[in-house]
Formats: structure tokens, C-alpha cells, sequence
């Protein structure tokens, strides 16, 4: 726990913060994209430099620009008059609490899966991108491929909504 | 003699860090490459500025900048100046934080490419595992800094602009990544500095650049029209088409803070020309193997200047795409086209050391690349077009 650790936690914890309690919608994604970059941070100081650029590649590259895109083709990005808190809020914080807690089981849990003795880590592996490679093409193909399927249904989908709307304005 | 021509740099670099405390140098060192490429780069920016003037100039039949300096050379200088004493308007309306941090994100994102790419033997200020990926990955923040830029001007040009360049980087990004994932696979490496390493072999004098296999040829044609299209340059600049949209994201930036946006784009252009060099032009190795006692960083620059001399050229000769050409060229053309290279280079690797890989492959590629052509150019009705103004 150094204090990198914590600048960058703290960076990735006031983004996500702002995230919530910002008015302007864009100015939410932006913020979002600076906990993304956080959390991509917090994965290169942990040595896991391909897990850290597909965050950023993936998050930053095309997610945050997804949501912006969002935003400005939907509802325009003008601040809402009546304030951006939602009414039932309950039900969201009941939802967020059961995520959480989730999360933090199988984040303790993951400890004591660990080698070495009473669950406490041993000397880090440096695993390769050429090991991460051999791993997704050998050992866990299959999951892979149904990702792999999934995304090219939701692609597939994609191009069906578009199509159907250019007939109807025929 | 040649070896101490070659290792220069470096060489200095030790000398200098040598010089100092042993607890400072490694910090010392990584801080005397930064310096190095934030040095260099925009020098070359300037440079390549006054060659696209005057060579565009010659090209439409005027002289270009001929008043400061021989040949107007230090028309940059001026034009630096000139950027710094402008005053810095911010629209009223504008996100004045957002409108600010844009260009700032730009440059920071575009200059961290750089970090990767070897430029020379032994000079890259990080030989990452996954270099390529680090590459891509700052490109790809280049859009949100785009779109930061067009939405905080409150102006509806800029958003058009933003809009269109975002739309068009994404499409493109797709293309540029899978044109490369070829060179990744024939390496086994994502690492820049062993994709380099990988082509620097010579058979008759002649040089094992990834260009010169049928999949690597057609790869880098694609990975051009992709780098062309990422770097919004003609004849792919309808985010900042002149004609329709003032100046597209940055119409609302003047002074610094425009032309921290100019030299954002020339880094682009630099460092996606390297990458590209790197991935398929045999990075820092020399064309023919008598040619080996030429410094490697000499050979690096001169291809990166090489291609940005292409760059202009293109300028200088295409007309401006329509939006929906753009789009369908990128969608329907080049990423199919994109998907079955990778599959060639698969035979390539698995076909053996050969003749037939060579026929092979290029037939795959030529018959796919005419019967695509001649079936989108048979859906293209030319002849005269009829338009429908606004009413």
C-alpha cells in the first residue's frame, strides 16, 4: 500500500463520485472515463500491463465514447430542471449495497485461494502477454468463443434495428 | 566508428546520466529520453509545417511562404510567435474547463505514443511486452479529447465536427488494429522492439520487411488508408472541412490553444507514420544490407518523413470524401478485406517456406480486392446526381 496506490485510488474514487453527483450528463461521462482511467492505473501498478491497456483501449476508447455518443443523440446534454436525483433512490442504494457485498465475498474469498500460508500471497508471477495468448487459446477457448458468439448475436442485432428503420422510411 | 555513429544517443545519454549520483539515474535517464522526444518531435512539426506549405504551394501553382527567412524556413518560427501573442478567446457560453482541458488531453495522449515506438538500435524509452497495445490504446483517447473539444465550444460547427470525427475515428480504429494484428501474429509478439528485430534479416542484400509478402503488402495499404483517415487528413478531413464547417472542432480556439490542436494533429501524424514504419517498413533497419553502416536512427526518421511527404502529397492531389462514401468505404470495403488478410497470413505461417504460399496468398488477395471492387463499383450509379435543396 503505497502512496500511489492511494493517489490512485483516491483519483479513481473522486471520478466515480463526480460520476453521481455531477448536474450536466456529459460532464458525468467525463468523469466516469476519470474513474476508468484509475482503474486502468491501478491495474499497471499491479504489473498487469495487458489487463491495464485493454482497460483503457476498451473503457476509454470505446465505452465512455459510446456513452457521450448516448447522451447527445438521446436526450441532449442540458442539464435537467428538477435535479438529478431520482425518486427511488431506496431500491437503488438496496441494489448497489447487494453489488458491493457481492464483490467483497469474492474478493475475500479470493484470498484465502491463494498459495503460501494462511492465504498471505506469495512472490507475484509475471505472467506475459504470450502466456495470456497461450491461455485464452488453449485452456479457456470455450468461454472465448461464447463471448465471441454473443457479441457477433448483439452485432448481428445491431445491423437488423438499423435496417428496419431505413425500410420504414421508405 | 560505425558502431559509435549508430549507438550515439544512447551513448550520450550514459555519459550524461553517468555524470550523476547513482540514486538519481535512473529517474535521470527516463527524464533525458522525455526530454528527447519533446524536443524532437515538435522540431520535426515545424519542419514538416514549412514542407507542407511550400510543397501544397508548388502543387497549386503558388511559391508558399517566401518572406521570412531562405525559402520562408522560418515561417514556422513566425507562425509560432504569432500563436503565442494572440489573445485567447473562450466563447461565453463555452464549458470553460472542459474547453480548456481538450487540447491539453490531445498533446498529453498524442506524446505517449511515442514511448514505445523504437526509433533507433537500443533507443525506445520503454520496451514494453505490449507495446502495440499501450500504441493503440493512447490513440484511442485521442477521441474523447476530439469530442471534449466540440461539444465545450457550444458552437454547432464544432459539435458537426466532433461528431463526424469521432464517428470516423472509431470506424477507422477497427481497420487499424486488424491490419496490424497480422504483423502480430506472423511476430508472436506484441512487443514493438522484437517486431522490429523480426524483419531486420537480409536474403541477396535484400531486407525481410513485412511489406514484401503478399499479407504484409496488402496489410499496409490497409494500415495506410486507416492512419490517413485516424489522423483526419485529406482525403479524409471532413471533420474539419473547410468548406462546410469553418474548421470543424476547433473553430472556437484561437491562439495556443489552436495550435496545441496543430501540433496535436502533426504528432499524430508522426507517430502513427512510425508505427507504421515500425509495423511494416522494417522500423530502424536499413533497405539493402551494404546500406548497414548507416546510423539505424537515420533510417527511422527518413521513412517517418518519407511517409509524411505522402501525407502531403495526398493533400495535395485527392478531393475531400462525402460522409456516407467514408463510411461505406471503411464498413463495407476495407473491413472485410482487413478480416480476410488476417486469415491469409494464418496460411501464410502455416503453409511452409515455399513458392506456393506466394502464389497462393496473393491470389487469395488480389481475387478478393477485384471481385469487391468491381461488385460495390457495379451498385454506384455515375452519371449526373441530382440534389435537393432545403426548402
Amino acid at each position: 500500500m503505497s502512496l500511489v496506490f492511494y493517489a490512485i485510488a483516491g483519483l479513481t474514487v473522486a471520478g466515480g463520485l463526480a460520476a453521481m453527483l455531477l448536474k450536466n450528463t456529459v460532464h458525468c461521462a467525463l468523469a466516469l472515463t476519470v474513474a476508468f482511467a484509475g482503474i486502468a492505473l491501478l491495474f499497471l501498478e499491479l504489473d498487469a500491463q495487458f489487463a491495464g491497456f485493454a482497460q483503457i483501449l476498451v473503457y476509454i476508447g470505446a465505452v465512455a465514447v459510446l456513452v457521450v455518443f448516448a447522451i447527445l443523440l438521446t436526450r441532449g446534454s442540458e442539464t435537467p430542471k428538477g435535479g438529478v436525483f431520482s425518486r427511488n433512490w431506496l431500491t437503488g442504494l438496496a441494489i448497489a449495497a447487494g453489488v458491493f457485498a457481492v464483490l467483497g465475498w469474492a474478493v475475500l474469498g479470493s484470498a484465502r485461494a491463494l498459495p503460501g500460508p494462511g492465504g498471505t500471497p506469495t512472490a507475484a508471477p509475471t505472467v506475459t502477454v504470450l502466456q495470456i495468448g497461450n491461455a485464452l487459446m488453449g485452456r479457456y477457448v470455450l468461454p472465448l468463443e461464447i463471448v465471441a458468439l454473443l457479441l457477433t448475436a448483439a452485432l448481428i442485432g445491431a445491423v437488423i434495428v438499423a435496417m428496419h428503420e431505413k425500410e420504414g422510411a421508405k | 566508428m560505425i558502431e559509435t555513429a549508430d549507438q550515439i544517443f544512447v551513448l550520450l545519454k550514459q555519459w550524461v546520466v553517468g555524470l550523476l549520483p547513482a540514486g538519481l539515474q535512473p529517474v535521470a535517464g527516463v527524464l533525458l529520453s522525455v526530454v528527447a522526444i519533446i524536443a524532437v518531435f515538435p522540431t520535426l512539426f515545424a519542419l514538416a509545417v514549412w514542407v507542407e506549405r511550400k510543397a501544397l504551394g508548388r502543387m497549386q501553382n503558388r511559391i508558399g511562404p517566401n518572406r521570412v527567412g531562405p525559402l520562408g524556413i522560418l515561417q514556422p518560427v513566425a507562425d509560432g510567435i504569432k500563436s503565442l501573442t494572440k489573445e485567447d478567446i473562450v466563447p461565453l457560453s463555452a464549458d470553460a474547463a472542459v474547453h480548456f482541458l481538450a487540447p491539453v488531453v490531445l498533446v498529453v495522449a498524442v506524446f505517449m505514443g511515442f514511448a514505445v515506438l523504437p526509433m533507433g538500435r537500443n533507443m525506445e524509452l520503454v520496451d514494453m511486452d505490449a507495446g502495440l497495445l499501450f500504441f493503440f490504446a493512447m490513440g484511442a483517447s485521442t477521441e474523447l479529447s476530439v469530442f471534449m473539444a466540440g461539444w465545450s465550444s457550444r458552437n454547432k460547427y464544432s459539435l458537426l465536427g466532433a461528431m463526424r470525427a469521432v464517428a470516423q475515428m472509431i470506424s477507422y480504429e477497427v481497420v487499424l488494429l486488424l491490419s496490424s494484428a497480422a504483423v502480430v501474429m506472423i511476430t508472436g509478439s506484441l512487443s514493438l522492439v522484437k517486431i522490429v528485430e523480426a524483419q531486420n534479416h537480409y536474403t541477396w542484400g535484400l531486407p525481410h520487411w513485412y511489406i514484401f509478402t503478399p499479407w504484409g503488402c496488402a496489410g499496409f495499404v490497409m494500415y495506410a488508408i486507416a492512419a490517413t483517415a485516424e489522423t483526419n487528413r485529406s482525403p479524409f478531413d471532413l471533420p474539419e472541412g473547410e468548406s462546410e464547417l469553418v474548421a470543424g472542432y476547433h473553430t472556437e480556439y484561437s491562439g495556443f490553444k489552436f495550435a496545441l490542436f496543430f501540433l496535436g494533429e502533426y504528432l499524430a501524424m508522426f507517430s502513427i507514420s512510425g508505427l507504421g514504419t515500425t509495423l511494416f517498413l522494417g522500423g530502424w533497419s536499413a533497405p539493402f544490407s551494404f546500406l548497414g553502416w548507416v546510423p539505424s536512427w537515420i533510417w527511422f526518421f527518413a521513412k517517418v518523413m518519407l511517409s509524411i511527404v505522402v501525407f502531403i502529397w495526398m493533400r495535395g492531389t485527392l478531393p475531400r470524401l462525402r460522409q456516407d462514401q467514408l463510411m461505406n468505404f471503411a464498413w463495407k470495403f476495407v473491413l472485410p478485406l482487413t478480416m480476410l488478410n488476417l486469415l491469409v497470413a494464418g496460411l501464410w505461417r502455416f503453409l511452409g517456406d515455399g513458392w506456393e504460399r506466394w502464389v497462393v496468398c496473393s491470389a487469395i488477395l488480389v481475387l478478393a480486392f477485384a471481385v469487391m471492387g468491381r461488385e460495390g463499383m457495379r451498385r454506384e450509379h455515375f452519371g449526373p446526381r441530382r440534389y435537393r435543396y432545403a426548402e
